[in-house]
């Protein structure tokens, strides 16, 4: 499924799924306000349709072109790199090499 | 002592005529004294400042090179990684968060001799035109209290503007270095995308993220830019570009330099008091010497709805990273790993950070991603060959920064889309990728500072740089008594 753009109004089960995707839960009240301030930004960037991109490529990194790309791959060498205990020192949960969850099934 | 000139800090402390201890106390005083009331800073450690200060004053006394940035104060936004100082991006999330390693752009300075006095205030991740979204506080206008210091750093704007640091440390993804310097009276360069090193600096939308600079003058600005700028390969999508020699171009006349005036920024939007403050201005440098004309950048448009969706989009991405796993809150008591994300992302986020990873879900999720991130893409391209046709025939443009003086506190907090329109001039440079800096031009009748934008061609902030600094030479800005 592709849809076009002109297909843009957006129903609340809509925003749940996306909601589901984000990982991102709301109240009941939260979903009603989001869903209805959902639907304002996008009849705003429906303005973008009327943009003319027929054969325009996209732009990812701004300033290449104008000198800025460069093949950035670095030599294949061996340096340090952080140690394991500064890695873990911000972690909820950090076990002695290793980063603990919850219980995943 | 009053710390808004860098050149006389840096060459007073390399040639020992005062002390980076010195220096270190009296913005250690003014922070004191003034930030309760401004909240500029999120965390200030005088202890850490000052024993810093001394590292400098023995490194100088044995250091046979001067430094360039020797005992100057700087503080630094508070989404820029410093090793071992709590870096919150304005968030809940990482409220405890404490980096293992610097950005790039913090190593360049302490190198280069500089002591950082604190982090800064921001909107959370960045996200925001005020500081209103900062999880910890909002941020004052310097020159009304009961007034924004615009965003998202709105702290680093408010803090060089009252005298607590010298120059600070910005990120400007959509407008967040020249929009609040523009409401604070000082100057904030946003450099060509790829000049500074992102390295460091936490991730918001990557192909619009750069790290600027925000100073009391161009020439300091420029001080400043020179110890951050250039490759870095820690970030591949740093340039390697030589870095140009900003102090040493600005001395360059202006005479002769061609200036567009692009229409489209001054559309019905614009109030009319920053109207006749900013054609003030193109008269004054015409006055200079240069040569005005007008310019069209037609799919100026679309900026909005295309910003709205591409820093969204790669925010929804950046962002998957706090997961309660690595590094962040995690709420505690859940049954398993799903419910963990759910409750320790939905707990620690704030609404307009929410609201951004939503939008950008949607544009990126499976059967939109052309229609709407796809699309905002190939638009963003129309936006940069409007710039580069305009530049075919001018040197710079000059333009407002905001279309409004600093807004009221509360006064756009429940209108998301009336604060992304207050973007409206700002966007398209990040979108382009050039560099653009604003510059103090002029205050209301209300008594509210107006900045002026010079927009150039990528990596030639040596050129907007030079414009800047003949300009606030000859029609330096009164200075008002700041009301905090």
């Amino acid at each position: 499924m592709n849809r076009g753009i002109e297909e843009m109004s957006i129903s609340r089960t809509e925003v749940v799924k996306i909601a589901e995707l984000a990982k991102l839960e709301f109240s009941e009240e939260e979903m009603d306000a989001l869903t209805a301030r959902f639907q304002r930004i996008l009849d705003y960037v429906e303005a973008l349709k009327e943009a003319n991109v027929e054969g325009v490529e996209p732009t990812s990194h701004a300033a290449s072109g104008a000198g800025a790309a460069v093949p950035a791959l670095r030599d294949d060498v061996i340096h340090r790199s952080l140690p394991a205990a500064d890695a873990l020192g911000n972690a909820p949960d950090p076990g002695s090499d290793h980063f603990r969850v919850p219980k995943v099934i | 002592m009053k710390l808004d000139d860098v050149v006389q800090i840096r060459d007073g402390v390399n040639g020992g005529s005062i002390s980076a201890a010195e220096v270190a106390e009296a913005a250690l005083r003014c922070i004191e004294a003034l930030d309760g009331r401004l909240k500029a800073f999120i965390s200030v450690q005088p202890e850490r400042v000052r024993a810093r200060a001394r590292e400098v004053d023995l490194q100088v006394r044995d250091g046979k090179t001067p430094l360039p940035l020797a005992g100057v104060p700087v503080a630094v936004k508070d989404n820029i990684s410093v090793k071992g100082m709590r870096t919150t991006c304005g968030s809940r999330i990482l409220e405890n968060y404490i980096p293992p390693y610097s950005a790039t752009a913090v190593r360049l300075l302490e190198e280069a001799g500089a002591v950082l006095v604190g982090k800064t205030n921001c909107d959370e991740f960045g996200m925001g035109s005020s500081t209103e979204n900062s999880a910890f506080q909002t941020t004052c206008n310097p020159y009304d209290p009961e007034r924004v210091a615009g965003g998202s750093s709105g702290g680093s704007a408010a803090c060089v503007a009252a005298g607590m640091a010298s120059l600070a440390l910005g990120s400007d993804t959509g407008g967040s270095v020249r929009q609040p310097s523009s409401f604070c009276n000082v100057v904030g360069l946003k450099p060509t995308y790829g000049r500074v090193s992102r390295f460091g600096l936490v991730a918001f939308a990557s192909s619009l993220d750069v790290i600027g600079t925000i100073a009391r003058s161009p020439r300091d600005a420029a001080v400043l830019l020179a110890v951050v700028a250039g490759r870095d390969e820690h970030d591949s999508t740093s340039a390697t570009i030589p870095v140009a020699d900003y102090l040493g171009e600005m001395e360059k006349p202006v005479r002769g330099l061609r200036i567009g005036v692009p229409k489209e920024f001054f559309d019905p939007g614009l109030e009319a008091e920053v109207k006749t403050l900013i054609e003030a201005a193109l008269a004054n440098a015409a006055s200079l010497g240069c040569d005005l004309t007008e310019v069209s950048l037609p799919h100026t448009r679309y900026a909005i709805a295309d910003y709205y969706i591409i820093a969204p989009a790669e925010a929804s991405s950046n962002l998957a990273r706090y997961d309660g796993v690595k590094y962040g809150s995690r709420t505690p008591g859940v049954r398993d790993l799903a419910e963990m994300y759910f409750r320790s992302r939905s707990n620690a986020f704030g609404a307009e950070v929410k609201r951004r990873i939503m939008i950008g879900t949607y544009a990126l999720s499976s059967g939109y991603y052309e229609a709407y991130y796809g699309r905002a893409m190939r638009v963003r391209t129309l936006i940069r060959r409007d710039y580069e046709r305009a530049f075919e025939n001018v040197d710079v443009l000059m333009a407002p920064v905001s279309p409004t003086p600093p807004f009221k506190i509360g006064e756009k907090v429940d209108d998301p889309l009336a604060m992304y329109l207050s973007d409206i001039y700002t966007v398209t440079a990040n979108l382009a990728g050039i560099p653009a800096i604003s510059v103090p031009c002029g205050f209301t009748s209300g008594g509210l500072p107006v900045g002026l934008q010079i927009l150039g061609r990528h990596f030639e902030e040596d050129t907007i740089l030079r414009l800047a600094e003949h300009y606030t030479r000859a029609f330096p800005v009164s200075p008002r008594p700041l009301l905090i």
